[in-house]
């Protein structure tokens, strides 16, 4: 079982997703450079978390250009797992991966804190290692997690159970208080219509040890080896 | 073009912040009358902020050698030995001006210019730390600032992705025309992989890297050296802008090149950018340099030899390396897609030798630039003593916990969650102790073992003897280590002062460093960088003197840490420091008579510096060995302030106070006598006894509560819910235009 990290200029959570994935996947992640067009034949790609690019268009435009994202376009297509996580979410939906757009918080502040999460299926590969229904806590670190999309398309993606995940309070309830970013919904994050690929902005890379405060997140990676195995 | 054809004037010299015997000294150093550029680079050099012309003379009294100093103050950064074949680097440096002028460039590159610092010498930076002071929250510029710079430190560092894991913020009129911005940055590298900045080899490249070369920035380091007046928002033109994300690929491109056997020495550029990164190169090295500034690359064109020089644009480095590596080296860049230029090279003349456009605009013998910069001996007086007020004298309050909930929503006591939020503190997963607490604590990759961090300074105390008050500095951050159970090993210190002209300024610098000095050397903790920011007054109005100390220390097991978080109901605060009879508490200059008497008087509470070492290691022990499940310093506010926090930092848990029937009330909840701990533990008798046998005073101040009350008398008591709320909104309100 082999996964890689697509590594932009600018990308900061690489590592912290590379030790994730260590230590559900029992082996090192392949790091695949943005330039790289020829990506190597894995069953999970991460396009993890940072400023790509600087981010100084919109966040992830620039990303969901480069050569390398025709590459994971394509594998995604073929059904490989794609995983994006905060800026990677953000690159997916720029890439047309996903539906909708993340925008500049509520808040108009950046925002770092643990939030709770309920994982609203665990019927597909990525969320196999919950519960439905279940409650998880995992941080947030971000400026553009507004998760906004259209009436119909929120419609649909509720319709179809691809909404992976939603801001809930400590006790599982829907709340505005508990939504650290203002998303339509209080959605944290989504699949595409086959669930092979998902993006969310919460890191559960960065909950995946008991000194991190929680191990909420590992359940995303165990879930993953084994659904991949 | 050839030299700019500027006279040198009396008021050019004046202008660009020389005196009239600085300048007979360049007079002599160059033989002859200096071109434009030439005397602007004397300038730089020696305006204070690159010369610590006025500080540098007491700078020498402080300890910096100790076993596990590596390398002390002079290099970009300091550098201990952790062990297991790695150092730790770190620095601490001021941006307070640009910051006043534009807070949000001014504090975002103040974050970049320090992580330039660390990472020079070969370092990954693993976390950032800020402590800000800004002025009165009724001054109508103190909520734009704090915005700004807010905003400007989490742009840079959460951008380049290293976590901000620990500050301090004050609020006080001194500031109100002269905040403070001191921000610094930790890194790890290998012991035998750490790069410095003296040029070797004649005949080796010089090469530019990083971002290029604009007109931002000229002269910041001479405005940094000067009084600010009414127009100084005009200055703004001096002000740098950052770039976080090339900052982001140079790290990670000077890192990768670090790896391979190119470089021979390196340097950022950062207050007086090319200038200075230059001339100390040349100078460490006793060697000389030639520069083609033709080959600098520039965002904008026709810029003078002395727009180059001068310019303070960020994200650039300086290398020097060997010419046959000059391929490799160039590879690296490319990856990154940042700028790479052989501009020069190294030389045996000791000149720095400047050509443009096929003439020499520039000759200047390096080692009189260097060695015969101006050094003073100004007068000083110092500050007179303050009376000690007597607890007995200052009015008691109605009510303790009503009192208790006012200090802690004051704008120096209230929560910063509303700032560290906009931080990325968790960036890069090692994050064990995130903001909040005493330190931030970050483990060191894929092992147990961590570094904690933290800044401190409590002006108060400082302005009210600048002795005692830099004594103070040191000795907190060695209590803020110390209670979350690490080592403490080194500092690095942020002078921030008014005009050293003044003697009464100066008077205060040569009392705190005296103070950090003696505390220091009483704590085997030495100084290792630094950085001195003076000039800070406007309007003839200065800060109160500011030194503040940024404290590393090493955490042999992360599993082990400790924080102020209350566990478990049934258990005892035990306060170690504290001797049982105290009858009374240390009232003059405290957070409780200035926030609730309206009094800034009175002398500060005394340090032992020998008392406070056997307190320390009496507490790490404890921590180290499982006996306290945990711990808090006792700082401003007091001893009741310190259990509320506790209980702040857990859920659901309350305290019962156990007040001395013989004491002053409010001088026992509130008084701020130094080198205390308070401890929750379930085993009281055997702390104690610990105490006893360590010498150590130690009394049982309180019992944790199911209720989630903080009960201090009979009758008197508030929820820790209702304190939590108080505690929570100032700052938010604040910000919102609120309060």
């Amino acid at each position: 079982m082999k996964t890689a990290i697509i590594v932009f200029p600018g990308s900061n959570r690489e590592r912290d997703m590379a030790i994730a994935l260590r230590r559900s996947f029992g082996i090192d992640p392949l790091m695949v450079w943005h330039k790289d067009t020829d990506l190597p034949d894995v069953d999970l790609i991460v396009v993890p978390g940072g400023f790509s690019y600087g981010d100084y268009l919109r966040a992830g435009a620039m990303g969901a250009h480069s050569p390398v994202m025709r590459s994971v376009k394509e594998r995604a297509d073929k059904g490989v797992a794609v995983l994006g996580v905060c800026n990677g979410f953000q690159t997916l939906t720029e890439a047309g991966m996903l539906p909708g757009a993340l925008m500049r918080n509520a808040g108009l502040k950046f925002v770092c804190r643990t939030v709770h999460l309920r994982v609203e299926t665990a019927q597909s590969v990525f969320t196999g290692g919950y519960a439905d229904g279940q409650t998880i806590a995992v941080p947030v670190a971000h400026n553009d997690g507004n998760y906004f999309a259209d009436e119909a398309t929120l419609d649909r993606l509720e319709d179809r159970g691809l909404v992976a995940f939603r801001y809930v309070d400590e006790g599982g309830a829907n709340s505005d208080a508990a939504n650290p970013n203002g998303s339509r919904r209080n959605i944290a994050g989504i699949f595409n219509d086959t669930k092979t690929v998902l993006g969310l902005m919460p890191h559960p890379e960065d909950a995946i040890d008991p000194l991190h405060g929680g191990t909420d997140g590992r359940g995303l990676f165990d879930g993953l080896a084994r659904a991949l195995a | 073009m050839t030299i700019p054809n500027v006279a040198i004037t009396p008021a050019v010299v004046a202008e660009h912040g020389l005196s009239d015997d600085e300048y007979a000294v360049l007079l002599k150093i160059m033989g002859r009358e200096p071109n434009i550029t030439e005397l602007g680079i004397f300038s730089v050099m020696w305006s204070e902020h690159c010369s610590y012309k006025s500080s540098k003379r007491w700078l020498k009294t402080l300890p910096t050698e100790g076993p596990c100093v590596i390398q002390g103050p002079g290099e970009n950064a300091g550098v201990i030995d952790i062990g297991e074949g790695l150092a730790a680097i770190f620095k601490i440096e001021s941006h307070n001006h640009p910051s006043f002028i534009e807070p949000y460039q001014g504090a975002a590159t103040g974050v970049g210019g320090i992580l330039r610092d660390v990472f020079t010498m070969g370092a990954r930076p693993i976390a950032n730390l800020n402590a800000l002071r800004f002025g009165s929250p009724d001054h109508p510029k103190t909520r734009h600032l704090v915005h700004g710079v807010v905003s400007g430190i989490g742009g840079y560092g959460n951008c380049v992705g290293v976590p901000t894991v620990a500050g301090e913020v004050n609020f006080h009129p001194a500031y109100n025309g002269n905040i403070l911005v001191n921000a610094m940055t930790v890194g790890l590298a290998q012991t035998d992989r750490i790069f410095y900045s003296a040029a070797a080899g004649p005949g080796n490249a010089v090469v530019y890297v990083g971002a290029k070369t604009g007109r931002d920035g000229i002269h910041g380091a001479t405005m940094a050296s000067a009084e600010f007046s009414e127009d100084s928002e005009e200055k703004r033109p001096t002000v740098q802008v950052g770039d976080p994300f090339t900052e982001k690929l140079l790290i990670e491109a000077c890192l990768e090149l670090m790896q391979k056997d190119c470089i021979i020495a390196i340097q950022d550029m950062g207050a007086a950018g090319l200038t200075s990164s230059s001339v100390e190169m040349a100078g460490k090295g006793a060697l000389g340099i030639e520069l083609d500034l033709d080959n600098v690359p520039v965002r904008e064109t026709g810029m003078t030899a002395y727009e180059i020089m001068l310019s303070e644009s960020q994200e650039r480095m300086l290398m020097i390396i060997r010419p046959e590596s000059e391929a490799e080296a160039r590879a690296v860049f490319d990856k990154w897609d940042l700028d790479f230029a052989v501009i020069g090279k190294v030389t045996e003349t000791g000149h720095i030798v400047l050509r443009k456009d096929g003439a020499v605009q520039a000759d200047i013998p390096v080692g009189p630039l260097v060695t015969e910069a101006p050094e003073y001996d100004r007068p000083h007086r110092p500050s007179p003593k303050r009376p000690v007020i007597a607890a007995a004298e200052v009015p008691a309050p109605a009510s303790l916990a009503d009192t208790l909930a006012r200090l802690l929503e004051c704008p120096d006591m209230a929560s910063r969650r509303w700032i560290w939020e906009q931080y990325d503190h968790l960036v890069m997963g090692d994050t064990m102790i995130r903001p909040g607490a005493d330190s931030g604590v970050v483990r060191i990759q894929d092992t147990d073992r961590g570094l904690a961090m933290t800044v401190d300074c409590t002006p108060r105390y400082c302005v009210a003897d600048p002795e005692i008050g830099g004594a103070q500095a040191v000795v907190e951050t060695w209590r803020n280590l110390t209670a979350v159970g690490a080592t403490p090993l080194a500092v690095t210190n942020n002078l921030n002062f008014g005009n050293p002209q003044k003697p009464e300024i100066m008077g205060q610098i040569v009392g705190a460093v005296a103070g950090m000095g003696a505390a220091c050397r009483a704590l085997d903790y030495p100084v290792v960088s630094g950085n001195v920011s003076l000039y800070n007054e406007t309007e003839g109005q200065a800060i109160l003197p500011t030194p503040v100390i940024g404290g590393v220390g090493l955490v042999d097991d992360v599993h082990k840490l400790c924080t102020p978080a209350l566990k478990a109901a049934g258990e005892t605060l035990v306060a170690l420091g504290q001797p049982a009879d105290r009858t009374g508490g240390w009232l003059g200059a405290s957070l409780y008579l200035r926030e609730i008497e309206g009094r800034e008087e009175g002398a500060p509470p005394p340090l032992d510096l020998a008392a406070e070492r056997r307190t320390g290691d009496l507490v790490r022990g404890l921590i180290r060995d499982g006996r306290v499940s945990a711990c808090h310093d006792v700082g401003d506010g007091g001893l009741l302030v310190t259990v509320a926090e506790m209980a702040l930092a857990a859920r659901g848990l309350g305290a019962a106070m156990a007040l001395p029937e013989t004491a002053l009330a409010h001088a026992w909840c509130f008084g701020e006598d130094q080198g205390r701990y308070v401890v929750a533990t379930s085993d009281p008798d055997g702390v104690v006894a610990a105490a006893s046998t360590a010498g150590v005073p130690a009394a049982v101040v309180a019992t944790v509560t199911a209720d989630g009350d903080l009960k201090v008398a009979a009758g008197d008591l508030i929820s820790v819910e209702t304190l939590r709320r108080r505690h929570e909104a100032w700052l938010p309100d604040f910000m919102a235009g609120g309060t």
